[in-house]
């Protein structure tokens, strides 16, 4: 570096040399270049040590239980010594289950029908709209799940169940409050169809025009050119896109909190009221923290979901990289 | 001349620009058409009108008419799919469907739902990888992906699977220009042979293939039909200035 430097030109032609600037601005490029690097990797240091700190937090109820009685133990009861996680795992899961099943039908058709048939002018309008409601804050929609879909759930979605599920247990009313599952999972759906929505229709345009030239050429529709060339060939997309979107959903504390009702029951009935995981935590971290082993349950629960969500989303942003890297050639 | 396709007062406008300008010509019946002239002057955009592919484009207007056997295409109780059936097309690059080698050829007879049964189906795809010059080289590896192919054979795989559906028309566009010299000749040899059976049109930039390929020579220029009759007429004699200009390779 510095021989380039020093190589022809010392002076210009007014007598000034030109090496010291030069030399102070090639450390200057140096500098700046290593800084930008360190702060790079700040975001994978900050993960990996969040995930120790996590864990070394949580060791002391490692230690007093068994990893599978925390996992499967039915009760909570932490003034008794007691932190079974079953109740607040499966709360998670039906509220995560109920929201992305509710998502993932109505999100891919306006999806397919955004990648494939829309005009430019539709897509323009609709596309950032969509982004606007990915972009409203949880709490907000955590007060309109309150104030509209509880009782939705409550004045409507129960009474019609009541009198056309009842022998079903999973659509059975075991509490009359509205507060729920169900309320949680309308919610979440609204939260992360947004998503579901652009990662899918980011997966589509993936597909290079040809094949679908290729196929409507031999006089194929629409439909049947989507059907047998284009889905295919993204279903893996498709499924990381759901898995992401459940990873989300999965995580989501504040929007749940405000509507499932938040008792400790193991559910059977999508109108059951649960207590998912970030909830809990959200809920109780900082409070009674006199009891034994109380915080290290906590972060317990929070190592849990962070790990999950963690795994679930390095799977679907490996397909998704993959999915554009592809060629067709 | 016993005209398969007529064109009529064809106007087509990308947003504001107009891309074709009043063409009125007619492509003669089982011969080669080739459509010539300096890119940028709507070739392209005249072949896409023949199979409906013009409005694929978002933004692409169209007046007039193209009539196939003395039908307008562009009616409104016209089934494009049906359009697309009766027109095949041959793409500039070689766009083999994800899928395997025998499955490309029958991807269109399945949509149609051409046959009865497999036998019926194996049949003709033997039959349109004989016509495209391919069966040969393919007939022991059918189940593997088409993508295996070397690229000439995958544009003589395509042929096939375009000839499948039993069209009345081909449309090239530029077929050859991604093919090496070798796979070319092999396109336009399947070409001449087709010719018999097959009302065929071919947008080229080439001078050279157009003079072996033509019977019947269409040369445009921004957008107009500069001049179009019998390939020995105009490339001997031609008419019109521009057209002597550019077979003398002015440009």
């Amino acid at each position: 570096m510095s021989e380039t430097i020093s190589l022809k030109v010392e002076t210009q032609s007014d007598g000034r040399s030109i090496r010291p600037s030069s030399v102070a601005r090639a450390r200057q490029d140096q500098t700046a270049k290593r800084t930008f690097f360190i702060v790079t990797l700040l975001p994978v240091i900050l993960i990996v040590m969040i995930t120790i700190a996590l864990f070394l937090r949580a060791l002391p109820i490692l230690n007093a239980h068994p990893f599978t009685q925390l996992l499967f133990g039915d009760v909570w009861k932490p003034s008794a010594g007691l932190f079974g996680f079953k109740p607040f795992i499966l709360g998670t899961v039906w509220v995560t289950a109920v929201g992305v099943l509710l998502a993932v039908p109505p999100s891919l058709l306006v999806a397919i029908y955004l990648a494939e048939y829309a005009h430019t002018m539709t897509r323009s309008v609709a596309k950032p709209i969509l982004d606007l409601l990915a972009a409203i804050p949880p709490v907000v929609y955590g007060v309109w799940g309150l104030l509209a879909i509880v009782p939705f759930v409550q004045g409507v979605l129960a009474p019609l169940s009541d009198r056309w599920l009842d022998s079903i247990p999973l659509f059975a009313i075991n509490q009359p409050t509205g507060f729920g599952i169900l309320a949680a999972g309308i919610v979440l759906a609204v939260m992360i169809a947004p998503l579901i929505i652009s990662v899918v229709y980011e997966v589509f345009s993936t597909v290079p025009n040809e094949l679908r030239n290729a196929s409507l050429a031999v006089g194929a529709t629409r439909w049947q050119t989507i059907r047998r060339i284009v889905l295919p060939q993204i279903l893996p997309g498709i499924i990381a896109a759901i898995v992401l979107a459940a990873s989300r959903a999965f995580g989501e504390t504040i929007a749940v909190l405000i509507v499932v009702g938040n008792v400790a029951n193991i559910p059977t009935s999508i109108f059951d009221s649960a207590y998912p995981l970030p909830a809990l935590i959200a809920n109780n971290y900082g409070d009674m923290m006199s009891i034994p082993l109380y915080d290290a349950a906590l972060l317990g629960a929070a190592l849990i979901l962070l790990v999950v969500i963690l795994i679930f989303n390095v799977i679907s942003t490996l397909v998704l990289q993959r999915l554009k890297r592809r060629s067709w050639a | 001349m016993d005209p398969h396709v007529q064109v009529k007062n064809l106007n087509v406008y990308y947003g504001k620009q107009q891309a074709l300008k009043d063409v009125n010509i007619e492509i003669p019946k089982k011969q080669i058409t080739v459509i010539m002239g300096p890119s940028g002057c709507g070739k392209t955009t005249l072949l896409k009108t023949f199979n409906r592919f013009l409005e694929l484009t978002d933004g692409a207007q169209l007046t007039g008419e193209v009539l196939v056997d003395g039908e307008n295409i562009y009616d409104r109780d016209v089934d494009v799919t049906e359009v697309r059936k009766v027109v095949g097309l041959l793409a500039q690059r070689p766009s083999p469907l994800p899928m395997s080698i025998y499955d490309n050829v029958v991807y269109g007879m399945h949509i149609h739902k051409m046959k009865r049964d497999r036998r019926e189906y194996k049949a003709a795809v033997k039959h349109y990888l004989e016509i495209a010059g391919l069966w040969e080289e393919v007939q022991k590896r059918m189940h593997d992906p088409a993508t295996s192919l070397s690229i000439g054979q995958q544009q003589r795989l395509c042929l096939a699977r375009g000839l499948a559906v039993e069209p009345e028309i081909i449309l090239g566009d530029e077929p050859t220009s991604a093919l090496d010299p070798i796979s070319s000749q092999n396109i336009e040899a399947r070409l001449i042979e087709l010719k018999q059976q097959y009302t065929t049109v071919i947008v080229t930039h080439t001078l050279r293939q157009a003079k072996r390929l033509a019977d019947y020579v269409i040369y445009m220029y921004m957008g107009e039909v500069v001049e179009a009759g019998p390939a020995s007429e105009v490339f001997n004699n031609p008419q019109h200035k521009r057209t002597r200009a550019y077979l003398e390779g002015l440009f």
